[in-house]
């Protein structure tokens, strides 16, 4: 897509830049999307309609409109708090979440960045979310905002362990760090996906990344940082406006991009799951984003169903049980892909 | 305090050489999971509670100053039902069993019946509003909502029946506001076949799920004997074991004519007196509840509810101790009469006060949300615990 581009509008700059925000024209409206749906899908879990009026149709428009209103709001920074980070913050969690966009494979034709280490890339960039949320808790100067923010510290480093040990369970099969090569190693029908392949191992990966990534995008049963009952909410309670529009897109492009990196490396990404029939760019796209989105419904399935974990319960779940089970599942994927050699 | 913040923090595990403060937070008065404006003030070290005083007082309405100041007695139901609104019929039924005894006057049977199911679907509805705030406050929305739902149910038959679906004004001294409506039977027994499964699917949600056990079990433990040197009450005494129910040890009403058994904790998930020990208790007084509901109606006899009312309520000089069993405790109204047509003192005894002042023993060594599951467990209405 690249050299396409940069042969049509003999600018390389400009076509940088253009791929650059392509994947934020996906991420806004999504988050915009996302929201309404989530407010829908809880609605209808509890018995409710949830938004009804603005826009007609079901309340479509209920997300533009709170964001417009979010836009007029006063621009409040506490007097107490860092002003600098406090300012800051946001914009660092924002790009923590949305640098992984770079490497992430939307469709055959389409990646912003397709590097060797792709996989390794995302990982580490979306580490850096968690020094933004350290910094919003602590630039706040509340004593709350200090609490979610270690909480998210505390948990977010915690479960980068499993990801990152339930992610190299795929690459020893894939052999690449690559996520446009690990897509062209499931190809064809569903059964070539990594879930379903060194069948149970690759399984019990996904399952393992799947609960860590609840936790690393703070949903629940693992919104400890949030806590609304009780932290209220957490790192963000001192912002508003636009600030705290931001954080939420930010938590939304994250969710976002960890149910991407969940359908690239055991879902096939963007091929679709009956060989060569509906397959192209364009479908990609759509299984892709299909894909995801089943992710993404999952995730708020369980956050409306669920109760939350405690801090200690949480530490537990991810030390005592997550990571010794990524361990093995590693360790039986070695020992398979070396025995077939 | 000072005891407590010379103690070294030997709870974190924190050896003393790593210099550690103890941290003074304010819960409330705005806070979600503080059930009204009640103000903790939590010394936590890190993520541990080492102290937790609670700080009431802010939604004092002088309830016991007003009802010395109104024109008669049948003036202070409405200032009762505003204690305990969430139940607020209980309130009313103590304070009318009270004056009636004052005034040594027998009301008709079906009015005590009326009473009887009406102070039974006000348990239920408080223990819904108990149950689906607990699960928010372990961080669970949608059994909260499920329980409004069933709640509504409940509402609508009391508006039904007096027009008023908070606050209801529909006990009086002698009787009744109103009659029931004629098809009344018919819709309680609706709602009796249809909330038996309600409580079933509301354990398949909440009750039985493993975080929900994992954050309730042997959280929050109060042991028999410190219940009952707290003068505790209702599921919270309940919870810890103690078969104390005033339906059966002190009868009022028509009580001792139904067939009822009272609930205790048995520490099925953890350990007898544990926070969800306290949620189970209040899941089967539901169902006994509607036990009781289905009962009182079968027996309801006909007659005129308003027949018993007298006409000037001026009870002679005297004194009189009521207390009858609320949603949350034990409530008693200590009426003092001077002969005349307002009462001389009115002093309440609120379940909620009660089990409010536990609060600091159990919940020293727990998480910060511990406290609030807790909180929850014992079940406040701060209305009721400031009056």
């Amino acid at each position: 897509m690249k050299e396409f581009l940069i042969s049509v509008l003999q600018n390389e700059i400009l076509v940088y830049s253009l791929m650059a925000v392509l994947p934020l024209i996906w991420v806004i409206p999504f988050a915009l999307f996302a929201v309404w749906w989530e407010r829908k899908i809880s609605a209808h879990m509890q018995d409710r309609l949830g938004p009804m009026r603005t826009g007609g149709w079901h309340g479509w428009s209920q997300t533009i409109a709170d964001i417009l209103k979010l836009i007029q709001k006063e621009d409040i920074i506490p007097t107490a708090a860092d002003r600098k980070l406090f300012i800051l913050a946001p914009y660092v969690v924002f790009v923590g979440a949305y640098a992984a966009y770079a490497a992430i494979p939307f469709s055959a034709a389409y990646i912003g960045s397709e590097i060797n280490i792709g996989l390794f890339y995302v990982i580490s960039i979306s580490s850096l979310v968690v020094i933004g949320l350290l910094m919003a808790g602590w630039a706040s100067n509340n004593k709350w905002s200090l609490f979610g923010a270690m909480r998210s510290a505390a948990q977010i480093v915690s479960y980068e362990i499993p990801v990152a040990l339930a992610l190299l369970a795929v690459v020893m099969v894939a052999g690449t760090f690559d996520l446009q090569e690990i897509n062209r190693a499931q190809s064809g029908w569903f059964w070539n996906w990594y879930v379903f392949q060194k069948f149970p191992l690759l399984f019990i990966a996904m399952v393992i990344y799947f609960i860590a990534s609840l936790a690393e995008t703070n949903r629940t049963p693992f919104d400890i940082p949030e806590a609304e009952s009780e932290l209220v909410g957490g790192y963000h309670t001192e912002y508003g406006g636009m600030r705290f529009a931001l954080l939420f897109l930010s938590e939304y492009a994250n969710m976002f991009a960890v149910s991407a990196i969940a359908s690239t490396l055991f879902f096939g990404g963007w091929n679709s799951p009956f060989g060569d029939f509906l397959s192209g760019p364009w479908w990609g796209l759509f299984w892709f984003l299909f894909k995801g989105m089943a992710f993404i419904f999952l995730q708020m399935w369980l956050r409306w169903t669920l109760p939350r974990l405690r801090v200690d319960q949480l530490m537990y779940v991810g030390w005592k049980v997550l990571i010794p089970f990524a361990f093995v599942v590693v360790i039986g994927v070695g020992f398979w892909v070396m025995a077939v050699r | 305090m000072e005891e407590v913040l010379t103690r070294p923090s030997a709870v974190s595990g924190i050896s003393r050489a790593l210099r550690t403060e103890e941290m003074v937070i304010n819960m409330g008065p705005q806070h979600p999971s503080t059930h009204g404006v009640l103000r903790l003030e939590v010394v936590a070290d890190g993520e541990i509670v080492v102290d937790v005083v609670p700080h009431m007082g802010y939604l004092h309405r002088c309830f016991e100053k007003h009802c010395e100041h109104m024109t008669n007695y049948q003036q202070v139901i409405p200032y009762a039902d505003r204690m305990d609104y969430v139940a607020a019929m209980s309130n009313e039924f103590g304070f009318v069993v009270a004056m009636e005894r004052l005034l040594k006057i027998t009301v008709p049977e079906r009015v005590e019946y009326i009473r009887v199911i009406m102070a039974e679907f006000s348990r239920i509805v408080s223990h819904l509003i108990a149950i689906g705030t607990y699960g928010m406050d372990i961080g669970a929305f949608t059994p909260f909502l499920y329980c409004m739902r069933d709640r509504e149910r409940v509402l609508d038959i009391f508006e039904q029946t007096c027009g008023a679906r908070l606050l209801y004004n529909y006990m009086w001294v002698g009787g009744l506001s109103h009659d029931v409506p004629p098809n009344f039977a018919e819709k309680v027994k609706d709602f009796c076949t249809y909330f038996r499964p309600k409580i079933k699917e509301l354990n398949d949600l909440l009750s039985y799920n493993k975080i929900f056990i994992e954050r309730t079990a042997n959280v929050g433990v109060l042991p028999a004997p410190v219940a009952v040197n707290y003068a505790c009450s209702g599921p919270v005494l309940r919870g810890s074991g103690v078969k104390w129910d005033l339906r059966k040890n002190d009868p009022y009403s028509m009580y001792d004519r139904l067939d009822f058994e009272i609930p205790v904790g048995k520490g099925l998930r953890g350990t007898v007196g544990d926070c969800w020990d306290r949620y189970m208790v209040r899941i089967h007084e539901m169902e006994q509840s509607v036990n009781i509901i289905e009962q009182a109606v079968a027996k309801l006899p006909a007659g005129d509810v308003q027949s018993a009312i007298p006409k000037r309520i001026r009870p002679d000089a005297g004194e009189i101790y009521v207390r009858t069993e609320t949603p949350k405790g034990e409530l008693g109204y200590y009426i003092i009469s001077d002969g005349s047509a307002t009462p001389f003192r009115i002093k309440v005894k609120s379940p909620c006060f009660v089990n409010l002042s536990a609060l600091p023993a159990i919940s020293r060594g727990a998480m910060i949300a511990d406290m609030v599951a807790i909180l929850g467990s014992i079940d406040i209405v701060l209305g009721e615990v400031d009056r």
